[in-house]
């Protein structure tokens, strides 16, 4: 059965497989950065299971290495992961029938790369005749994968006090699996306009505090999109992007 | 604060942000326009991320040829679009800045 449970969690799991490769690293330089700030073993593997948000420890371990107020931090973990405000409104639709208990399970594990995953797979599967009604198991799949590999990464981070070598420039693997992502979804007007414009203005907008700069640039690329598309078919649109979503 | 609550305090927060639109929607109905907006989200999201990491490498705008992340990833750009391939691009990707960073060494 292509749509039942087990098959929807195993792709799930593949398609965010190769992002891992990118997690691996950047989960264990928390790890050093946090033991190095401070933090005690307890604490910082804490902060990977409670937090779970990668961007947003990385900031938080360096306000709490330089002592800055708990207000300070909370409010800052809240600024950084606003945008997670849009992967929430994002997938909600595709998520509506299920029970609350899954919506509680599913929105711990929505993080940036489960969702990127997740989204375009189900966009896809949304312009196709056939739904599968176990799609949440795909998201299950992909958000239970990363957890696990961020867990075990920052561990290894944290107990090896892994040196990673910065010449390699494994960091470097966060950038290309994202352009991995987004390249080839660019296929129309309203999506490269959107990319460009957010780029471009994140590039602009970079100097922000908090990481403010990105919320700015992916509402303004968002805009941009939008009146490209606005443009470009001012009466089509509706009929094709509006039927239940 | 003590380092515990303030891990607690910190994991609120991100799970209401992502719980919040996915209790609410179905009781709040986004617009066809909102909706469309948020097929947005990623292409937007991930070039405000992308765009810095490339041309900015060391915090300010580097547009020279001697920025070799903008160059092993403008190869990787090429690579996504004509395969589609995840490994490939970032494999093609990461072996472009390592060879790079041995022909030009800082």
């Amino acid at each position: 059965m292509r749509h039942s449970p087990r098959p929807e969690f195993i792709a799930g799991v593949r398609a965010e497989l190769p992002i891992l490769l990118g997690v691996v690293p950047f989960g264990m330089i928390y790890g050093v950065l946090a033991v190095g700030a401070g933090m005690t073993v307890g604490a910082a593997m804490g902060m990977s299971s409670i937090v779970f948000a990668g961007s947003a420890q990385f900031v938080g371990v360096q306000l709490i290495h330089t002592g800055a107020p708990g207000m300070v931090i909370v409010f800052t973990t809240f600024i950084v992961n606003l945008r997670h405000i849009l992967y929430s409104a994002s997938i909600a639709p595709y998520l509506a029938r299920l029970s609350l208990r899954w919506k509680w399970l599913l929105a711990y594990l929505l993080t940036d790369e489960a969702y990127a995953v997740t989204i375009i797979r189900y966009n896809q599967e949304s312009a196709s005749p056939v739904k599968s009604a176990n799609r949440h198991w795909y998201l299950l799949g992909a958000g239970l994968a990363l957890w696990s590999t961020w867990q075990v990464s920052t561990a290894a981070g944290i107990f090896l006090g892994a040196q990673v070598p910065s010449s390699w420039s494994l960091d470097f693997t966060i950038a290309l699996t994202f352009i991995a992502l987004v390249v080839p979804t660019l296929r129309d007007r309203p999506s490269v306009a959107a990319a460009l414009s957010a780029g471009i203005i994140a590039v602009l907008a970079f100097g922000l505090p908090y990481k403010l700069g990105l919320i700015v640039a992916a509402i303004s690329g968002m805009a941009v999109g939008l009146w490209v598309e606005e443009k470009q078919m001012p009466n089509s649109r509706r009929h094709e992007r509006g039927d239940g979503r | 604060m003590n380092v515990w609550l303030l891990l607690i305090c910190m994991g609120l927060v991100t799970y209401a942000i992502r719980l919040s639109m996915i209790v609410m929607i179905g009781r709040v109905n986004l617009p066809p326009i909102i909706q469309w907006a948020l097929c947005l989200v990623p292409p937007a999201v991930l070039s405000a991320i992308i765009f810095p990491e490339l041309l900015m490498p060391r915090g300010t705008l580097d547009l020279s040829f001697g920025n070799l992340r903008l160059l092993a990833g403008m190869l990787s750009v090429v690579v996504a679009w004509h395969t589609r391939n995840v490994l490939l691009t970032i494999g093609v990707g990461m072996v472009a800045l390592w060879v790079l960073q041995a022909v030009f060494p800082h």
